[in-house]
């Protein structure tokens, strides 16, 4: 089993909440986080002076998956998330391997909890 | 039927100032919206209630003392029983005791973000019974300065208020201001200064229309009748200039504000506002509308180069901008009143304002002293960092936007 761990533009989560549903992903946590990437922050104006949001809003998707769904479920968020044919800003995703996941209702445990 | 005319008369004007009076308390609504829209969220209920609180202040001492200093007649309104001679007193005294809570609102602003709110309130207690009332009574009081000169032998000239109310206002906050100090982190450790954003900007843009609206009862109010064709032609005449003096410091301060930053700047162009309305409320009565929009407009220049000036030059922390849309642009207002009104001159002018400032600036900042030295004005760091909404009032403004 995989944790998928993605960043992207707050603007995309419809456009991958639709797509992943497509592919028969049932389970997504989003969270809304900030941080910075190569895009770095802007800078804005008030009262006359400027001064650097260092941080940019994006939101963070946690979905866990079974070995077999990675290359789709990177395909699909990739895609989806690309803007204008891929500009800086557009996202990251990390996979790390999952140990153990367990449905609190049922006691399942492994690919069947998922 | 001459009796049943001077009655309607007399009811009439005594009904416009009153309806007037209304408009002038409504600006305590403004001036609350927009404190509360230019602090940081955790500063904001504390902040409503220092205006809230200053409001009941200012009324009840002026109802105490203050009026009498102002206009005589005896301490607790003994004098103002009974029948006026074109209105009745008690609504003059109602049309007095707003300004004097607008004039007191001012100061809040100010010192916004780090002040001891009760300090606060001392101070307000003292500058609704005396401060003000004292020069209240040497310009539209008539009394003298101290025995020693009368301020109508200059000719002064004030309609509404430019120095009386706002620029005394800006002086009493300016003494506070430079007691007090400037907010935890405006500036940084070479003195560069600091943008601390404003919490709620719609608060912000709706506090400055509403003290749009009110300021038709500050100016339209001051012409004091309304009963007769000269003072109906008088008030309508106030009601476009106080308009159009608003427009043209809102145009002024955005194109300005665009063309040296590069971005139209929100709280500028509502500082803007403001501004052209401090700008004529010292001479509604005499420009046509075109001279009204520019004498706004210069306002509108000069409250963006002044609240830039204080912040980065002398770094004078102003959270709202008052010092200079009322102190700066009252100042201008009182000094582009000999343009339009060939009866007073600038010497005049410059007595009156040097008279206004000299007293409140000296006597707040004896009184923001001796309180500092009782009491303290400033609330410790750690309050600081926490904000005073907590460490005032016990209360977050918006306590659903964070999660338990």
């Amino acid at each position: 089993m995989k944790m998928i761990t993605a960043f992207i533009q707050p603007k995309r989560l419809d456009v991958v909440r639709e797509a992943l549903s497509g592919i028969n992903i049932n389970g997504v946590t989003a969270s809304e986080v900030k941080g910075f990437g190569r895009q770095k922050g802007h800078t804005e104006l008030y009262r006359g002076s400027e001064f650097v949001v260092e941080f940019l809003p994006k939101v963070k998707l946690e979905i866990a998956i079974t070995d077999e769904q990675i290359d789709e479920v990177v395909e699909t968020i990739s895609s989806a998330c690309k803007i204008n044919g891929g500009k800086i800003g557009d996202g990251k995703i990390f996979v790390s391997s999952l140990d153990q996941v367990i449905r609190i209702r049922t006691g399942e445990v492994g690919p069947d909890a998922i | 039927m001459e009796d049943q005319i001077f009655e309607l008369q007399y009811a009439l004007d005594t009904f416009y100032f009153l309806v007037m009076g209304a408009l002038v308390m409504w600006m305590a609504a403004g001036f609350s919206m927009l404190e509360a829209g230019l602090v940081r969220s955790k500063n904001t209920a504390e902040i409503l209630t220092k205006n809230i609180g200053l409001f009941a202040i200012a009324c009840t001492m002026y109802m105490v003392y203050g009026y009498d200093v102002m206009y005589g007649g005896g301490a607790l309104l003994s004098g103002i029983s009974g029948q006026g001679e074109t209105y009745s007193n008690a609504s003059d005294f109602y049309f007095q005791v707003v300004f004097v809570a607008t004039s007191m609102s001012i100061v809040s602003g100010a010192v916004a973000e780090r002040m001891k709110l009760f300090a606060f309130f001392a101070f307000a207690v003292i500058f609704t019974t005396l401060i003000y009332p004292l020069e209240g009574s040497w310009t539209w009081g008539g009394a003298s300065v101290f025995g020693l000169y009368s301020l109508s032998d200059f000719g002064f000239y004030d309609f509404a208020g430019s120095g009386i109310v706002h620029m005394a206002g800006a002086s009493a906050a300016l003494a506070g201001v430079l007691l007090l100090g400037a907010r935890k982190g405006k500036y940084d450790k070479d003195g560069k200064s600091m943008p601390i954003l404003g919490a709620n900007l719609p608060l912000a843009t709706l506090g400055t229309f509403i003290l749009w609206m009110g300021w038709f009862g500050f100016n339209g109010g001051s012409v004091l009748a309304m009963a007769s064709k000269e003072s109906a032609d008088a008030v309508a005449m106030v009601f476009v200039n106080t308009n159009a003096a608003a427009a043209g410091g809102v145009i002024a301060a955005l194109l300005f504000a665009k063309l040296w930053f590069g971005k139209a700047d929100l709280t500028m162009t509502l500082n803007g506002a403001l501004a052209g309305l401090v700008a004529i409320t010292a001479g509604p009565d005499t420009p046509s509308a075109l001279v009204a929009t520019l004498i706004g407009a210069v306002g509108g220049i000069l409250v963006v180069l002044s609240i830039v000036w204080l912040d980065r030059k002398l770094r004078i922390d102003d959270p709202v901008g008052a010092i200079s849309v009322h102190g700066v642009v009252g100042l201008w207002g009182l000094l582009a009143v000999p343009l339009t009104n060939s009866d007073v001159t600038f010497t005049g002018q410059l007595i009156g304002a040097g008279t206004i400032f000299v007293w409140v600036f000296i006597a707040s900042g004896v009184v923001w002293f001796a309180l500092k030295t009782v009491m303290g004005i400033r609330v410790t760091e750690e309050e600081e960092d926490a904000g005073s909404d907590l460490t005032e009032c016990g209360i977050e403004a918006y306590p659903e936007f964070s999660s338990k």
